[in-house]
């Protein structure tokens, strides 16, 4: 009985070409230059590649090519990860060929003898390599030159035949190379090389029983050199006729192939036409359609292929790591098929590659996005799975392997789940289960979730200030409910301290302010650790504890009395301030050209909601995040030219100017129309200033005697049903991707909308003319200060400014009873004209500031308090 | 009838003998570096040199080879680990490397033959070729992993000179044995063939890997089969197993050669492992009782003994086999058998 391993019998070969200075120039290069220690790594990752042999040429004219070889081939004897696949020692030169079957353990193949220098050379170089104990590559190639015909080929390859087992060659161990030659050259000779290729292969197959077939592909598509595409899919479409024939090896870049089935079909008939000369103008038609495939770098096709040749393990690896996803549910089909269990296939491949991507995030070497697109990856890979592992009857396939539960929710009255999805993926990617309550979550669904499920802890988000209050009022809620495991707060306004002063104290578990994403998996995989939990939540309460004394020992700011402050105001030239809007009242505008708002965009604040921190465009070339910036970028422009040519989303945004006057810290508004008045009740910096600068307050910059100020409201609609889509097809990357685009272009059209004020509705400043850049630098006139934000910190001037505007109608914007605006693309705010307005931060203000607002806007002292919480600790 | 189509006549009706030991046998008889050295007046001491007491002291390897018959052996593997030019060095005798050979190859076969005249059955002497003591797959220095202490045709000229003086002393066979580094084997099989090419005659060769580890590679790397691949083109008359671990130990990796192999298999283990005095101390009965397993399984054609085994060790295995069918050598599907350390094949 025999029983040869099954896994190690090849029926086609892919020969790895790149430890061959005729073929790789970055081989060549490191030879020429001595480095034999980076060379033996090319042999390395061929072989981790997936390379079942490994080709060695040593073929420079400027090289002493019998040192080389042998030095090399030492030198990877030595590297057992190397040396356990066989080396295919190919030269021209016989010395060579013979120099290297003296340091190779092992049976190799040579590459090659024919006889080109007659019979007896040929055989005396075929003795040798049987005594050697190799195989040998036999090249269509006798004393009046190379087989060019099939009739040439057949009786090249038939005579070589029959001197070989004359001499008791083993006919296995002859594999012919009846040369491939260049076609779709103009030649009409040549039109049928590639046919008589295959044609000679067959024949042979039938009259030279056990022999192998060999053939090097590059030269077959020489004609199309520097386009890629066309290359790719021809030594593909060669292969899939060439291989039924016989032909079983081929020395070629597994990444220079094409899935037959995946090469656009136009081009795959056009490359067939040419290859099985089914047509007389074969060659001009795919010349003419070669033209359509120019332009994409060789080097980045290659690359992007190469990895399909590699075992499924690598395969998976590599998609995870580089967040490919087109493959991965045949690769992990594949995976599953292999395994006994599907559930193995998570266990083992896909955890792995998670693991190496965990590994590179938390060293640096991989970026937020990167690990989102791993993330989309792992889903789609999990969830082909699923319906298989369900069928096993195992409860949840993740559950089992998971590190942890965590129950994550946006709060009550908050709307912003970027910031959240990215933890909750990178949390995923890292091997923790997820559960995702969603945005406006209400504590008591939190509570219950997290028990129910079994949580190892929760993650609170939420990106406006309001939510610092629901924070504590969830904190509050668990402590009252007897829950101690672990609570993270996270999102743009929270802070060490806020977690400190007011969340700390509210919950007896740990509390634990986790920055941003990137520090999401270590503060939960310490959290669940056996050894190291006890002490980080130490830890962490000491630094709680240490921020609470800080602040509290800390020497605050001086603050001047409301009084003081007053009479500190800003004075501006109420001269300069601008002429009456050209056009006064509210305008609507229910689609703004997304196009438009593309060429505005303000792209550094993007690559910061991927926590690739850098200046636009200077990040794009950035040492560290460069590559990753630019691939995300090239995903945003792909998208962008979706959702523009799609028509995917629709901006909708509402202007109003009305004549008012300043009185005090409040601006009224005169809407003579409706013949009444509005009140926006703004807040007065009440810190003590050093020399002569002001205690700013917005109001300061409108006339008492009379003057105009501005409103804005904007949105982004339409995103749901391609999130919807994106997140049906376990695609984290594209539905944050889209949400952060949504986010991009409501603050374009912001400044767009307020470029159209400025210019037209208003009119100050007709003539100005802003580049980009100037337009992000705010190098304008006038200023757009946002309810929520610091010169402004109140968001309940939201529904004030909504009524103004009548923005529900015209914008199809809600404000939740948090004041967050609803869809989350949105931006709204006031303008202001005068040119001397700037942006401020109204920072601390005094309990007799916040009595007096709770005054001026009609509502109780514990009311504003919980407004201008930010601002009053 | 050659050589080789005797032994492969005999081997096709039983299951055939190798000796044991001769280092161990020479040892228990506590020579002295008088009997070592003789009379040859070598610079350095010999005490040790056991390949050398073919010249100094004869009677001590053709009592052995005796002792070996006498327990039923059919093949006497001569006292020649050693006799190469590079281990002879270390003796100042690699000098003497064609007549200890020679002599080595007359003694073994005198005895053979003596036996032969006395019950008419052929006996065998195959010609041990050692490994020496380099090595062509590894560096000696671990800085520079390139470095060879010596090089492929400096070998292949050192087994030659070998090779050549054992078959003009009358050994049947080059048995290359205890092959801890596959290119070695491969220099000695290219030595043989360039012996062949010499004498216009075939000279079959016996190969016997030794293996460095449990799980079944030889100290250069290779698996079992990528071994097997890797030295297939000498056609040995057989391919097997010898030294390094016991009975008890080699059987997983001679059932695996036994599957794959279209040779006859020879294994002939050591008597078990070395106790803490670093001496083998298995009963011949137990080494029996393991051997006949693999005959029984019909995996082996040749039994015999390594380190520590004795006449004792052979006669108690011959006893053991006696009347169990030899493995039948079976037709291995054509298919292009490649190795690197691991093996490759290539459906045909």
């Amino acid at each position: 009985m025999i029983t040869v391993n099954q896994a190690t019998t090849a029926r086609f070969v892919n020969v790895g070409e790149r430890t061959n200075v005729t073929g790789s120039a970055a081989f060549k290069k490191l030879i020429m230059a001595g480095d034999y220690a980076a060379a033996v790594e090319v042999a390395r990752g061929q072989v981790e590649n997936g390379a079942q042999v490994i080709d060695v040429n040593m073929d420079e004219g400027l090289l002493d090519a019998v040192h080389a070889m042998t030095t090399f081939l030492k030198l990877i004897a030595a590297e057992p990860d190397i040396a356990r696949v066989p080396v295919m020692i190919d030269s021209s030169k016989w010395e060579v060929i013979e120099a290297g079957l003296k340091c190779v353990s092992g049976k190799p193949i040579v590459n090659s003898i024919s006889m080109k220098e007659g019979e007896a050379a040929f055989l005396d170089q075929a003795r040798l390599c049987m005594d050697y104990g190799a195989a040998a590559v036999v090249m269509a190639f006798d004393e009046t030159g190379q087989a060019d015909s099939k009739a040439r080929k057949v009786e090249i390859c038939q005579r070589a035949y029959a001197l070989l087992t004359g001499i008791g060659f083993p006919p296995e161990d002859i594999i012919f190379d009846p040369n491939v030659f260049a076609v779709a050259t103009g030649i009409e000779e040549h039109d049928r090389y590639a046919l008589d290729f295959i044609e000679a292969v067959s024949e042979l197959r039938e009259t030279c029983p056990h022999v192998h077939f060999s053939g090097g592909l590059s030269n077959l598509s020489f004609s199309f050199r520097g386009n890629e595409t066309v290359r790719r899919a021809m030594h593909s479409v060669f292969l899939y006729h060439a291989i039924p024939a016989g032909l079983d090896m081929a020395i070629v870049n597994a990444g220079q192939l094409d899935i037959y089935d995946a090469i656009d079909p136009v081009l795959r008939e056009a490359c067939e036409d040419v290859i099985l000369m089914r047509r007389p103008d074969a060659t001009e038609r795919l010349i003419a359609l070669a033209e359509s495939y120019k332009g994409k770098s060789p080097a980045e096709e290659k690359a992007a292929e190469e990895w399909r040749g590699w075992p499924v393990e690598r395969r998976i690896e590599h998609a995870l790591v580089k967040g490919i996803d087109t493959f991965v549910v045949e690769d992990t089909e594949e995976a599953r098929q292999r395994f006994a269990r599907p559930i193995e296939v998570i266990e083992g491949p896909l955890m792995d590659g998670m693991n190496v991507v965990g590994d590179l995030f938390g060293s640096g070497k991989m970026f937020l996005p990167q690990v989102v697109k791993s993330a989309r990856v792992m889903k789609k890979a999990v969830a082909h799975l699923i319906p298989f592992i369900e069928a096993e009857k195992v409860a949840s396939g993740l559950a089992d392997t998971s590190k942890g539960r965590i129950v994550m929710a946006t709060v009550k009255g908050d709307v912003h789940d970027i910031g959240k999805n990215i933890v909750g993926v990178v949390l995923q990617c890292n091997g923790y289960e997820v559960i995702d309550l969603g945005v406006m979550v209400p504590w008591s669904t939190i509570l219950d979730t997290a028990r129910e499920q079994q949580a190892d802890m929760i993650g609170l988000s939420g990106l406006i200030t309001p939510s610092l209050d629901e924070m504590v009022t969830v904190a509050e809620e668990m402590a009252r409910a007897g829950i101690t495991m672990p609570l993270l707060i996270g999102g743009a306004t929270t802070s060490k301290v806020h977690t400190a002063l007011r969340i700390d104290p509210a919950y007896p578990g740990p509390v634990i302010h986790v920055l941003d994403a990137s520090r999401a998996v270590g503060v939960a995989s310490r959290l669940l650790s056996d050894t190291q939990a006890e002490a980080f939540v130490a830890e962490t309460a000491g630094e709680n504890a240490r921020v609470r004394e800080a602040r509290e020992g800390k020497a605050q700011s001086v603050l001047l009395t409301l009084e003081e402050a007053r009479a500190n105001f800003y004075d501006p030239n109420y001269a300069d301030k601008p002429a009456p809007p050209l056009q006064p009242g509210v305008h609507a505008f229910a689609d703004w050209p997304l196009e438009d708002l593309r060429e505005v965009i303000d792209w550094t604040p993007f690559f910061r909601a991927w926590e690739l921190h850098g200046t636009y465009p200077a990040i794009l070339d950035d040492d560290v995040v460069g590559d990753t910036a630019r691939s995300l970028k090239a995903d945003a422009d792909a998208m962008l030219d979706r959702i523009i040519g799609e028509k995917w989303l629709t901006a909708k945004g509402v202007a109003g100017l009305w004549p008012c006057a300043r009185d005090g810290d409040d601006v009224t508004i005169h809407l003579p129309e409706e013949e009444r008045h509005v009140t926006l009740s703004f807040l007065r910096q009440q810190v003590k200033k050093s020399r002569d600068r002001a205690n700013m307050c917005l109001a300061d910059f409108i006339d008492p005697a009379g003057d105009w100020i501005g409103g804005f409201a904007v949105g982004i609609h339409g995103l749901e049903p391609h999130s919807a889509r994106f997140l049906a097809d376990k695609d984290d990357y594209s539905d944050i991707l889209l949400k952060a685009l949504a986010d991009r272009l409501a603050e374009a059209f912001a400044e767009s909308l307020h470029r159209h004020v400025r210019t037209t509705l208003w009119g100050y400043a007709p003539g100005e003319q802003l580049t980009n850049e100037g337009l992000i630098r705010e190098e304008y006139r006038g200023i757009r200060p946002a309810p929520g934000y610091p010169a402004c910190p109140d968001h309940s001037l939201k529904p004030v400014l909504f009524d103004l505007l009548d923005a529900g109608r015209h914008t199809g914007l809600t404000l939740t009873e948090s004041y967050a605006m609803y869809p989350t693309a949105a931006v709204s705010g006031f303008y202001f004209g005068h040119p001397e307005s700037e942006y401020f931060g109204v920072a601390r203000i005094g309990r007799d500031q916040l009595e007096d607002y709770a005054r001026r806007r009609g509502v109780s002292i514990e009311q504003a308090e919980r407004w201008l919480r930010p601002n009053t600790d | 009838m050659t050589a080789r189509a005797a032994f492969l006549a005999a081997a096709g009706e039983r299951i055939l003998l190798n000796d044991g030991a001769f280092g161990t046998e020479i040892q228990r008889l506590r020579l002295g570096e008088a009997d070592y050295a003789g009379t040859l007046g070598l610079g350095r001491d010999q005490k040790g040199n056991n390949d050398i007491l073919a010249l100094t002291a004869p009677q001590v390897p053709e009592g052995i080879h005796r002792a070996y018959f006498a327990a039923g052996a059919d093949i006497a593997s001569t006292n020649t680990f050693s006799a190469n030019r590079i281990s002879q060095a270390d003796y100042g005798a690699e000098h003497l490397v064609r007549d200890i050979n020679v002599e080595s190859a007359r003694l073994a076969r005198g005895v053979a033959d003596e036996f032969l005249a006395a019950d008419g059955r052929q006996r065998f002497v195959a010609g041990a070729i050692g490994p020496t003591n380099k090595t062509l797959s590894l560096s000696p220095d671990v800085e520079d992993p390139g470095y060879r202490e010596i090089d492929w045709d400096y070998l292949v000229e050192v087994y030659r000179e070998q090779a050549a003086a054992l078959v003009e002393g009358g050994a049947d066979f080059i048995l290359i044995e205890t092959i801890f580094d596959t290119l070695n084997a491969k220099a000695g099989i290219m030595a043989v063939r360039q012996l062949e090419a010499e004498l216009g005659r075939e000279v079959p060769i016996m190969l016997s890997m030794t293996l460095t580890d449990l799980s079944g590679r030889n100290l250069s790397g290779h698996t079992v089969e990528a071994f097997w691949y890797a030295v297939r083109h000498a056609r040995p008359l057989t391919i097997g197993l010898n030294c390094s671990f016991g009975a008890a130990q080699l059987r997983p990796h001679v059932k695996l050669l036994a599957d794959i192999a279209d040779s006859a298999i020879m294994v002939y283990p050591n008597a078990g492992l070395p106790n803490e005095l670093g001496q083998y101390d298995e009963a011949p009965p137990t080494t029996a009782a393991l051997v006949r397993e693999w005959a029984a399984a019909g995996q082996v054609n040749v039994l015999g003994g390594c380190c520590g085994s004795t006449p004792a060790h052979i006669a108690a295995m011959a006893e053991a086999v006696a009347g169990l069918p030899p493995r039948a050598i079976p037709t291995v599907p054509v298919a292009t058998r490649l190795a690197g350390l691991e093996p490759f094949t290539m459906a045909a």
